[in-house]
């Protein structure tokens, strides 16, 4: 798997992103600074966590106008795949390369804690190392997570199967309790209808070393290793 | 801003009649506006030292592993592998007061700044915060703006918050303290001083623009309170933690090319500081041209651009054949990048402005004539020892009432908005051991990091407390199987110029001296910070110790947490020391007695034998016992592993809350799979060690026989931060 880190000014979590991608890949992934427009070779991009251009006007609002974030689309465009991880999730859907918007945490505070995930479906390349239903811990480390997406909106997301992960409780209990930051109905990521871009506020890649608290993270990785091993 | 320099001008800076006489003496004539508020920041306490230097140096600061002692901008620490450690904490109590967002944020920037202007990448911050009593109308704004500020600076810089600790004490009520230590890695060779060389070389400012944000910042800090402090509110300086990340990295990245001859940040006193530090350390002079300072205010004076105290600024002395190789780097992270001067071989700073001569003063005596005060001190007196005190409540509503106190209650709604996790090398987060553990990324080995200070000791026995915040940073450190190297200290008492307070500052020196020289963990950095007063009520004696220790291989970190089918073994004894203690105060309303005695040979056994042990292998928590006593210890560990406890010790001469609540020094709860061989290994090292209990089930149940749920003792663990700062006003 040939994966890239797309770097902002700002974003910091692009080490825990390659430590993650070259446990289960064995490859290191390429750092690709936000001024550079050429991904071709690249199976996977990755936009990561952090606070790009100072979470100034919006999150992710200046990251999205970067020239880097066209040739993403194109990349997307070409069944390419792209994870964006919390800071990344927000410049994803600024970038309108993924419905709705992520507002300030419902308790107005910044959450550094763990969740609970529950996998809404197994069968894409990023979660098929997880079973459905299977509920997995999480890092969680933002203040601006709250997912909100008009009703009509959602529907479409849920009946074409794109919500990715929910909120939920260490049994798989999506509840208003396990709802850390009041994303409507508990939605923690969702992907583009092609399954190929995911977007998400918890850190999985946090979580890939026993060491480190756990490794509920690692299967998501090792799912696309697997997928996209040349 | 024609103002006439006079002696009440003087004054006004913060300069004493006979300090004011004395740059008159150095300057031979009158001084300029401009030079007058150079020696004003140069010899206010917060940066002169004043008051304390000339103790300061009865401080332990060598061992065979210390690189670079203090003297420099952080201390330096081999940890082996041919990596360095370096840290330091710093304090800023009072901006924290009058502005407590910015001014927890800017406490955080600054001691960043510190650490990686020596060429270390920071990988941890911790903070020790102490505000006033819950009661008092001021204190809930306080805590939610600078535990907002420390979080927000912080984590958009990407350095996990990793450990700390919270207290609240009414001596704190117009004087919260922001105590924020930063660590950093960096190749043992390859550490950036800040001497400056080279005449004619080139000065160089990078980071943001110069504002008319904190000046006399300096001087503020070096003052009490009164009731006009609300005005001092421009004095706060405002901090941009995404300008501080875009420095960090820029920096990082100029440092892997030999472009640096001399870094420093501008911190305290900004561009004068910083200049006059370089300069002088290098035995040299320094020419600058304020018109070249990069600024974000029209029309500012050379008095404001040499007083400003904007943040993320840093200044160096760049080779003349590198200075493109610099600008370019700052011009890829949108930075701005500015020659503001030369050095020279005059030994003197001289500033000009649009055409003007502003200031002209010779290095050499601005430093080496900076006041340095023997203020008078009265030696502390300790209070009468405690004698017999009868238990009012019982073990269980005793416990119950501690660790539901804001003392002891869960600090978890405070770290849960500190990111600690970003790095991916967080061994241990807040909560899970007794220090926090943070390995090296790309290698085995890890850091153990603390702060630690028990001020209720100090204001006892200041000599006897100041020792045990350093055993305990060590305890802390030794808990989770690392050995304990070095310590940065936080120095942060009342008034100086009264006697009663100097004393309880030389005496702290005094037992921080002792502690450091038994345990062989030399200061290597630090702060001092006075004048923590409010109309004449002063704070209690705090001298915050922050520790650092190193694990060889991070896996064998140990948590505090309790598992099921374990034993517990209390390593230490003790007569069940009640004075000072957390019991005393939360349960019988008093806060007497002495506090209890610190044996530097048995904390130094006893913790050797226990590290000794954890390496072996076979210990499956380990927790050191301080506030509260060991019946909250072991409590706060069932809580941490939601495992149940049945205690079945057997109690000594002392009386039962003596025994559980006693706060006696030099002991650990270790949670073993089999009590019998660490007994026996305790009894051939010598070392009193006894079985207390075993683990399992979901309730704590007392050596009388009352069972307490653990889901009871959770909530009432949990309650107080939550319902205090999120309920109802």
């Amino acid at each position: 798997m040939r994966a890239g880190i797309v770097v902002f000014p700002g974003i910091n979590r692009e080490r825990d992103m390659a430590i993650a991608l070259e446990r289960s890949s064995g490859h290191r992934p390429r750092m690709i600074w936000h001024r550079e427009t050429d991904l071709s070779g690249l199976d996977l991009v990755v936009v990561p966590g952090g606070f790009s251009y100072g979470d100034y006007l919006r999150c992710g609002a200046m990251a999205a106008q970067s020239p880097v974030m066209r040739a993403i689309a194109a990349h997307a465009e070409r069944g390419g795949h792209v994870l964006g991880v919390c800071n990344g999730f927000q410049i994803l859907v600024e970038a309108g390369l993924l419905p709705g918007a992520l507002l300030r945490n419902a308790g107005l505070r910044f959450l550094s804690m763990d969740c609970h995930l529950r996998v809404e479906r197994a069968d894409t390349d990023f979660t098929r190392r997880y079973r459905q239903g299977q509920s997995f811990r999480a890092a969680m480390a933002h203040g601006d997570g709250n997912y909100f997406a008009d009703d009509t909106t959602l529907d479409r997301l849920e009946g074409e199967g794109l919500v990715a992960f929910r909120y939920a409780t260490a049994e798989g209990a999506v509840t208003p309790e396990a709802n850390p930051n009041g994303s409507a109905r508990n939605i923690a990521g969702i992907y583009a209808p092609n399954l190929r871009v995911l977007g998400l506020m918890p850190h999985p890649e946090d979580l890939v070393d026993k060491l480190m608290g756990g490794d509920d993270g690692k299967p998501l990785f090792d799912g696309l290793a697997a997928a996209l091993a040349a | 801003m024609a103002r006439q320099v006079d002696v009440s001008l003087a004054r006004e800076f913060g300069l004493s009649a006979d300090e004011y006489q004395r740059v008159l003496d150095i300057m031979g004539r009158l001084p300029t506006l401009t030079e007058l508020g150079v020696f004003s920041v140069m010899w206010s306490e917060h940066c002169s030292y004043k008051s304390s230097r000339v103790w300061l140096k009865q401080l332990p600061t060598k061992a065979s592993w210390v690189i670079h002692g203090p003297g420099e901008n952080a201390g330096v620490v081999d940890i082996g592998d041919g990596l360095a450690a370096v840290f330091k904490m710093e304090s800023h109590n009072h901006p924290s007061f009058i502005e407590p967002y910015q001014g927890a944020a800017t406490g955080v920037g600054g001691i960043l700044r510190d650490v990686f202007t020596m060429g270390a990448r920071p990988v941890a911050n911790l903070n020790a915060l102490r505000f006033g009593d819950p009661a008092d109308p001021r204190t809930k704004r306080v805590v939610d703006g600078v535990v907002r500020g420390v979080g927000g600076y912080g984590n958009c810089v990407g350095v996990p918050t990793v450990g700390g600790e919270v207290n609240f004490h009414p001596s704190y009520n117009g004087n919260p303290l922001v105590n924020a230590m930063t660590v950093g890695i960096a190749p043992t060779d390859r550490i950036f001083l800040s001497a400056a060389a080279g005449v004619g070389n080139p000065v160089v400012y990078v980071g943001s623009k110069t504002g008319r944000d904190g000046i006399h910042g300096a001087t503020m800090a070096s003052a009490e309170f009164d009731k006009n402090s609300e005005e001092k509110r421009p004095t706060v300086q405002v901090g941009d933690p995404f300008a501080e990340k875009l420095l960090i990295d820029a920096c990082l990245e100029l440092m892997q090319t030999d472009a640096i001859i001399a870094i420093q940040d501008m911190g305290a006193a900004g561009l004068t500081s910083s200049s006059v530090e370089m300069a002088g350390k290098g035995g040299l002079g320094i020419d600058i041209d304020l018109d070249a300072v990069p600024q974000r205010e029209a029309d500012m004076s050379a008095y404001e651009m040499m007083l400003s105290e904007s943040q993320e600024r840093m200044l160096m002395v760049v080779r003349p054949d590198r200075q493109d190789v610099a600008r370019a780097i700052f011009a890829k992270w949108e930075l701005d990048f500015a020659v503001i001067g030369r050095l020279t071989d005059t030994g003197r700073i001289v500033v000009r402005h649009q055409g003007r001569m502003e200031a002209d003063i010779a290095l050499a005596p601005l430093v080496d004539q900076a006041p340095m005060y023997h203020r008078p001190f009265t030696e502390p007196s300790l209070p009468a020892p405690l004698g017999e005190v009868a238990d009012p409540a019982g073990l269980s509503e005793a416990l119950f009432t501690l660790i539901a106190c804001p003392d002891l209650c869960s600090r978890a709604w405070v770290w849960n908005q500190y990111d600690a996790t970003v790095g991916g090398q967080t061994v241990k987060r807040p909560g899970t051991a007794d220090a926090a553990v943070v390995r090296i990324e790309g290698h085995r080995r890890a850091l153990a990091l603390t702060t630690d200070c028990t001020p209720r000791y100090c204001f006892a026995d200041p000599a006897g407390g100041a020792a045990q915040a350093v055993a305990e940073a060590w305890r802390n450190i030794t808990a989770t199987g690392a050995q304990p190297l070095a310590l940065t200290d936080n120095l942060n008492f009342g008034n100086p110029e009264k006697p009663e307070i100097m004393g309880q500052f030389v005496a702290a020196i005094r037992g921080i001296s002792a502690a450091c020289t038994a345990l062989d963990f030399p200061v290597v950095s630090g702060n001092v910070s006075l004048y923590n007063e409010t109309e004449g009520q002063g704070i209690l004696p705090t001298p915050t110790i922050g520790g650092l220790g190193v694990l060889q291989d991070a896996a064998q970190a140990v948590g505090l947490a309790l598992a099921p089918d374990l034993e517990l073994v209390l390593v230490g004894d003790g007569a069940g020391w009640l004075g000072q203690s957390l019991w005393l105060r939360e349960v019988t309303g008093r806060e007497e007695g002495t506090p209890p005695p610190v044996d530097l040979a048995v904390e130094r056994r006893n913790g050797d034998f226990v590290r000794g042990q954890i390496l072996a292998g076979g210990v499956c928590a380990c927790h050191d016992v301080s506030d509260g006593g060991l019946l909250v210890a072991v409590t706060e560990m069932a809580l941490a592993g939601d495992t149940g406890v049945t205690l079945s010790p057997t109690l000594g001469g002392a009386s039962p809350h003596a025994f559980w609540f006693g706060e006696d020094q030099a002991r650990y709860v270790l949670a073993v799979r089999q009590a019998t061989p660490l007994l026996a290994a305790a009894r051939a090292a010598g070392v009193p060690a006894e079985y207390i209990g075993s683990t399992g089930g979901g309730d704590l149940t007392l050596p009388d026989g009352a069972t307490i749920s653990l889901r009871l003792l959770q909530s009432a663990h949990a309650r107080f931060l939550p319902a205090w700062m999120e309920g109802a006003a």
